[in-house]
Formats: structure tokens, C-alpha cells, sequence
């Protein structure tokens, strides 16, 4: 038993050694990590404001101008240029100058004046159908609030509409929007605690299924075949220096993340840094299966790739699981991303602890266990 | 240049590539594996919102409030609660994005027409489904309100208020607004941009690692054509996986092609030759095969998927970040893909994308040509 420890803290340094010697690894340890963090934080923005909006006022009365000026205060929209004509408009939407246009007809403050409903029209550019969806909700908004308005002044004017709405032009049904755990709804609280969770999934993995490879390709393999090291020993002198990697980089990441960029931390920080281990326990054994399975790096590589496109895209770090048919959510129960972003992301904005977490711990665990035992059977017959 | 020695390492390249099967067909097969997950699967479109229901109130009113809301086809009704105490576990475990409590004395509020208060609660860990939520929720709380009211004109026997406004909104090119359409188009960008810059990137730096650049370098070949020896096999793989992706967008999942076919053909190609350039480049300066697939990643994966505009619109994004995306050349590929697609526009009017993917191409392809030929002196 002591000779194994030693055999795995000969290896391990050797293999930490191997990692730290080379400038720009060291480099690539702390700087990926850091600038997709920092390229999330700030790019991974689907909350709209400002959207470019072209204004094409036929009317030009007092009304339209009224409406126009609830647009553009309204702090959703932007008017970056007044048209003469629908051929112009079209132009500024084809060319993507604007996302949006805004026409009032020549009778909109004639029709408004004689008590007849005026149409306002406004046109959407679909290609991005999350940003559509959002100025048609807040196009809507805008007019309802003006239709309100326009209520309220008749039924100021009118004593009998008073007795029979007593609640006035707000309505009778009062929705009353309360939003729990990201209150202000921004988006860099969703993704941020998403991020450190892809960060580190993506490097070690990618790490992880080099490692073993790079010595068959390079031809190392048999001179550590002649020591008596055993696989055990061997998987985990290789695995521990990537998960020690791991830790160095979801600590860098999550204090950026808090300090930096103010995403609320809520929970315990002891409970993150188990479920943590547990998620590490998938990753090194799905790299070192990986790095198993392959003859080359490139090979490796492209496997890593296979793995890590649907990890992400099926684990609800961008897209809703809800969203996706039935049987898709069913495949991604196997997933342990998508375990570990409900973990990371409730320790961070909800501060759940372990009586909610626990299912989600105890799913991880089990995945991290059977793909070990493959992972290491593998490793086993290579070795021998 | 001599086009025989050109050939002549095309062809080794072209037997390396074949023998080794699973790397050419996991560029083949992830394009098609992420179309076929953002055909299927993935989508932003928000509906059947699971929703828990509060209701101490329990008189046909409010039951024909609910029934409203479960009718529309963004609101699912997974469970009634009992008391306030569980609408906190219900949203910790995720059972609901929303939770609707609906007060005691809501009905006779509504019977005598005076304010009648529903309390709607949002997880908002996710803020945009959230945020969408919220403007679904407001729509049909609004539709209900109006019915009300106008339920109380009528019964006194006036004429309903004539709204003065009605919005009309159309949408444009993608009239459905599902998000595979702008999604698709996006993400042929995305996957040419992270496969073929990773395949080149390992390339030149395998052959260091496993010791045959020398006899590479031994060999007569110019620098020129040792990059183009090394571009061509890729290139082939790179417009075979665009036509996968945009084969299997159009006929399998309908998104629409609105242009020309020759268009995309020569947008592609000057984008895969910029994109196989920079991976060359990488491939030269870095030593290893880890290193080049790590820079690789960085430098062509991450912005080509986050500051392109594929999901993220690049108009949300701080200033400082949106002059860093006209460097990113997948920005102008996704204008030009998407303008294809969907827009039906062509290069008369995306000229200026082309102009900049052409300028990208040169640039890099020198910087390409000029670190090799260093490293062959």
C-alpha cells in the first residue's frame, strides 16, 4: 500500500511537472477559462434594448409623434432613421440596418379624432425569432399602455362609464409580476454560473483525452509499460494533476464571476465544492475513455468534439430542456452537465442546499461511477 | 510553384486522412449531428410554460381565469397547491417557471368592478424564458381585462369604448418565428468555423510531435506550396460538410433558401479559405498538438459561437465588444448565411461582408504562408 502511494506520487509529479514545464500551457490553464468567462458575461445577452427601429410617420400630427416618442422612451427602441417611403424601409430592414419599422397610415389622427379605431403597423425581421418575439411583446405593450390612457381621459369625462368601471382605465384584473431569484432578469446571472460549469467541462475533458494518448503517439507508452506501475496506479497519477486543473480554474472562474461581474452567490460554497468532485469523477473517466478508445490526438480530438457538442447543447445551459420533444429529455438524464448546471446554478441564485440537491448529487454520482469502471476496464487492457 | 509537387502532397494528405476513418467521419458526422440536435431539439421558442396554481379563492370566476390561461398553448397547469408554503419548494425544484395565486375575494372584485389583484411569480433564474413568460402572462391577463370591461359596457346597455389604436404587426422573413430557421443558417458558420480550423491546427503540429516535419522540409517544396498541399484536402472536407448542413437544413427541415446557390458556393469558399489558414497558422506556432487544439478552440470556436450574432444579437453586447466583432470574419459569414436564407437578399446587397471575408482571406493566408516559410528556413 505505501509502495502504491508513492508509485502515484512519483507519477504525479511527474505528470504535474510535465504540464507546468511548458510556458504556453500554463498560460492555456488560466486564459481560456478567464476569456470565455469574460466573453459570456458580456456577449451572452438575449435582454433587448435599444433595438434599431426605422420610423416611417405619414401622419405627422400631434398623435403620431406622441406614439413615437412612447417608442423611443420606452428605452426598448431606437429610432436610427426616419423614411419617406416604403421602398426605403424595406431597404433598411433587408440590409439589417434595423430590426424593426414603425408606420403610422396618413389618416392616423383624422381616424383617432372621429372615435374610429387607426392601425399602427410594425414590422418585425424574423431572422432572429427570440428578438421578434420580443418586439412584438413590446410594440404590443406600448399600444395598450396609449389605448389605457386614452380610456382613462374618457371616463374622466364621462361620470356614467365611472359607475360602471370603478376601477378605472388601469383595468379590473391587476396582474401583479413578482420574478424570484434573478429579480432584475439578467441574463449574466443565468449564464455566468452556467459558464464555470462549461469551462471546466470543456478543458478537462480535453485535457484529460490527450493525456493518455500523447504517449502512445509519441511512443512513451512502453517506457512507462516497464515500470511497475499498475493501471490503477497509472489512471490515477494521470487523472489527479486535471482534477486538481479543475479546482484551480472553478475557483478563478466563480470569483471573477462574483466579484467581477456581481452574480449573486446564495448558497454553501462546501456543497459546490463536493458536487464539484462528483462532476470531476464524470469528466476525468468520460477523458480517460475517450483517450482510450483513440489511436491518435487528432482522433481524440474530433471524439472530444462528438462528446462535448450535445453534452452542451442538451444540458440546458442555452436551451430550455422543457423546450426539446419528450424522448430528447429522456436522453438527457444521461447527461452530466445537465445535472450539474441545475447544482451550480441553484447553489448561485437560489441557495438551495442538499435536502432540493440531492437527486441531482446522487444522478452524478452514479453516471461518474459507471463511466470510471468502463473507462478504467479499458485503460486495464491497454496497459496490459 | 509546381502544381505535380502540390498534387503529390495533396495526395499524402488526402491517404493520411483515409486511413484514418474516424476523424474524417466525425467531420462529416458532428455537422450532422448538431444539425439534426437544432432541427429536433433545440429551440428558444418558449411555450407550455409549467405553471402551479393558488387558488383561494375557488368560484367559477377565477376557474374561468385559469382555464384561460391553461387553454393558451404557453401555459400548462402541472399542479394545484394548497398553501403559500409550497409555491417556495414548487419553484426551488423546478417543478414550475410560474406560480398564479389567485386572492381570496377575487370574484366579488370582479363582480362589482373594482381592482382585482393576481399575484404571478416567475423563477427567473433563466431571464429570458422568464422574461418572455412575463410578456405572455401580461397578454392574456390583458385579453381577460378587456373582456371584462367590455362585459360591464355592454350590460348597462352603452356601446363598447372603440379602442383608438390597433397594432398590427408583421413579420418579416420568417414569419413563424421559429428559431431553427435563424438558427440553422447561423450554425453552418459556427461548425465550419470549429471543425475545419481545428482539423488544420492539428495538422502541421502532429507532424512535429510525431517527428516528420523534417522530412517534410527535406523535401523541394516551396512554403506556398506546402500551405496549399495542406489547405486543398480540407477544403474538401470543409465544402462537403457546408453542403451536408445546408442539404440537410433545406430538405429535412424545411428552413427556407431564399438565394443563390453560386452565392454561397464562392462566400464559402473564401470563408474556408480564410478559416483552414488561420487553423495553418496556429498549427506553426504552436508545439503540440494540445496547445494547437487549445488555441484553436479559443481563438476560432469561442468567438465564432458567441460574438458572430448566431444566437447572441451582437446589437445587445457592450460597445467594446461589438468593435471586436468585426474582426470575427464568422459575423459576416452569418450576415451574408442568414441574408441567403432567409432575406433572399444576394451579394449585390451582402458585398460588403464578402468584401471583408476576402480581406480576412488574404490577410491570413500570407501571415500563413510567411510563419511557414520561418520555419522552413
Amino acid at each position: 500500500m505505501r509502495l502504491m502511494f508513492l508509485r502515484v506520487k512519483v507519477f504525479l509529479i511527474k505528470e504535474v511537472l510535465q504540464a507546468l514545464r511548458d510556458p504556453r500551457l500554463r498560460f492555456l490553464i488560466i486564459l481560456p477559462p478567464l476569456l470565455q468567462l469574460v466573453a459570456f458575461g458580456y456577449a451572452a445577452n438575449l435582454d433587448l434594448k435599444n433595438i434599431p427601429m426605422a420610423l416611417y410617420d405619414e401622419d405627422n400630427s400631434r398623435i403620431s409623434r406622441e406614439l413615437a416618442f412612447a417608442f423611443s422612451s420606452s428605452g426598448y427602441f431606437k429610432f436610427v432613421s426616419r423614411v419617406q417611403s416604403p421602398e426605403e424601409m424595406t431597404a433598411l430592414i433587408d440590409r439589417g440596418t434595423v430590426s424593426a419599422a414603425l408606420h403610422f397610415g396618413p389618416d392616423l389622427a383624422a381616424r383617432v379624432g372621429s372615435g374610429r379605431t387607426a392601425l399602427v403597423q410594425v414590422i418585425v425581421a424574423g431572422t432572429n425569432s427570440n428578438t421578434a418575439s420580443l418586439v412584438q411583446s413590446y410594440s404590443s405593450q406600448i399600444i395598450e399602455r396609449y389605448n389605457r390612457a386614452r380610456l382613462k381621459e374618457r371616463i374622466d369625462r364621462n361620470p356614467s362609464l365611472k359607475t360602471i368601471l370603478p376601477a378605472g382605465a388601469e383595468g379590473i384584473l391587476q396582474p401583479e409580476i413578482r420574478v424570484w431569484y434573478n429579480t432584475a432578469l439578467v441574463s449574466r446571472n443565468f449564464y455566468v454560473p452556467g459558464i464555470i460549469a462549461l469551462v471546466i467541462m470543456v478543458s478537462i475533458l480535453n485535457l484529460t483525452a490527450m493525456a493518455v494518448v500523447r504517449e502512445k503517439e509519441i511512443g512513451t507508452m512502453e517506457q512507462i509499460m516497464v515500470t511497475p506501475i499498475r493501471p490503477i496506479e497509472f489512471i490515477l497519477g494521470k487523472t489527479l494533476p486535471f482534477a486538481l486543473i479543475g479546482i484551480f480554474q472553478v475557483a478563478l472562474v466563480s470569483s471573477v464571476g462574483v466579484f467581477w461581474f456581481d452574480v449573486p452567490m446564495r448558497g454553501s460554497l462546501l456543497l459546490l465544492f463536493l458536487a464539484l468532485l462528483i462532476f470531476l469523477l464524470s469528466l476525468l473517466a468520460l477523458g480517460l475513455f475517450i483517450s482510450s478508445i483513440s489511436r491518435n490526438q487528432q482522433q481524440s480530438l474530433v471524439t472530444t468534439f462528438f462528446f462535448i457538442f450535445p453534452i452542451i447543447l442538451l444540458s440546458g445551459f442555452i436551451f430550455p430542456i422543457a423546450n426539446m420533444p419528450e424522448i430528447i429529455q429522456y436522453v438527457t438524464y444521461l447527461n452530466p452537465l445537465r445535472y450539474f448546471l441545475v447544482i451550480i446554478r441553484d447553489i448561485f441564485l437560489k441557495g438551495s442546499g442538499l435536502e432540493i440537491l440531492w437527486p441531482q448529487m446522487a444522478a452524478l454520482l452514479a453516471i461518474g461511477l459507471v463511466v470510471m469502471t468502463l473507462a478504467v476496464r479499458r485503460v486495464g487492457k491497454t496497459l496490459d | 510553384m509546381s502544381i505535380r509537387r502540390i498534387k503529390a502532397l495533396t495526395k499524402k494528405e488526402f491517404i493520411q486522412m483515409s486511413r484514418d476513418i474516424r476523424s474524417l467521419g466525425g467531420a462529416l458526422f458532428i455537422p450532422l449531428l448538431m444539425i439534426f440536435l437544432f432541427g429536433y431539439a433545440l429551440s428558444l421558442d418558449v411555450d407550455r410554460i409549467p405553471t402551479v396554481l393558488l387558488d383561494n379563492d375557488r368560484t367559477a370566476v377565477s376557474r374561468e381565469f385559469t382555464h384561460l390561461l391553461s387553454n393558451s398553448r404557453y401555459f400548462t397547469l402541472v399542479r394545484t397547491l394548497d398553501r403559500d408554503s409550497e409555491i417556495d419548494v414548487a419553484l426551488a425544484r423546478r417543478e414550475a417557471l410560474m406560480a398564479l395565486v389567485i386572492p381570496v375575494g377575487f370574484s366579488s372584485a370582479v363582480r362589482e368592478g373594482h381592482k382585482a389583484p393576481v399575484q404571478a411569480i416567475f423563477d427567473g433564474s433563466d431571464s429570458n424564458t422568464a422574461s418572455i413568460a412575463v410578456g405572455y402572462f401580461k397578454a392574456v391577463a390583458a385579453g381577460f381585462d378587456i373582456a371584462l370591461q367590455e362585459k360591464r359596457i355592454r350590460r348597462a346597455g352603452l356601446k363598447m369604448v372603440e379602442m383608438p389604436l390597433e397594432a398590427r404587426i408583421r413579420v418579416w422573413f420568417n414569419p413563424e418565428l421559429k428559431s431553427k430557421n435563424f438558427i440553422i443558417p447561423g450554425l453552418a458558420a459556427v461548425i465550419m468555423m470549429a471543425i475545419c480550423a481545428l482539423m488544420t491546427a492539428l495538422s502541421v503540429s502532429r507532424e512535429r510531435e510525431t517527428g516528420t516535419l523534417e522530412q517534410l522540409f527535406s523535401t523541394p517544396l516551396s512554403s506556398m506550396e506546402l500551405l496549399i498541399g495542406k489547405l486543398l484536402p480540407y477544403l474538401c472536407v470543409g465544402l462537403a460538410d457546408m453542403a451536408l448542413v445546408v442539404g440537410a437544413g433545406v430538405l429535412i427541415f424545411d428552413v427556407p433558401f431564399r438565394g443563390s446557390y453560386l452565392d454561397l458556393f464562392v462566400t464559402t469558399l473564401i470563408f474556408l479559405i480564410g478559416t483552414l489558414s488561420w487553423g495553418l497558422f496556429i498549427s506553426v506556432i504552436s508545439r503540440t498538438q494540445l496547445q494547437a487544439s487549445q488555441i484553436a478552440m479559443l481563438s476560432a470556436y469561442l468567438p465564432s459561437f458567441l460574438l458572430s450574432g448566431f444566437i447572441y444579437p451582437i446589437e445587445n453586447m457592450p460597445i467594446v465588444l461589438q468593435v471586436i466583432t468585426y474582426i470575427v470574419p464568422a459575423r459576416y459569414f452569418v450576415e451574408i448565411l442568414q441574408g441567403l436564407f432567409l432575406e433572399g437578399v444576394g451579394l449585390p446587397v451582402l458585398w460588403p461582408q464578402l468584401l471583408a471575408l476576402v480581406i480576412y482571406a488574404v490577410l491570413v493566408l500570407n501571415l500563413a504562408r510567411k510563419r511557414f516559410a520561418k520555419r522552413l528556413m
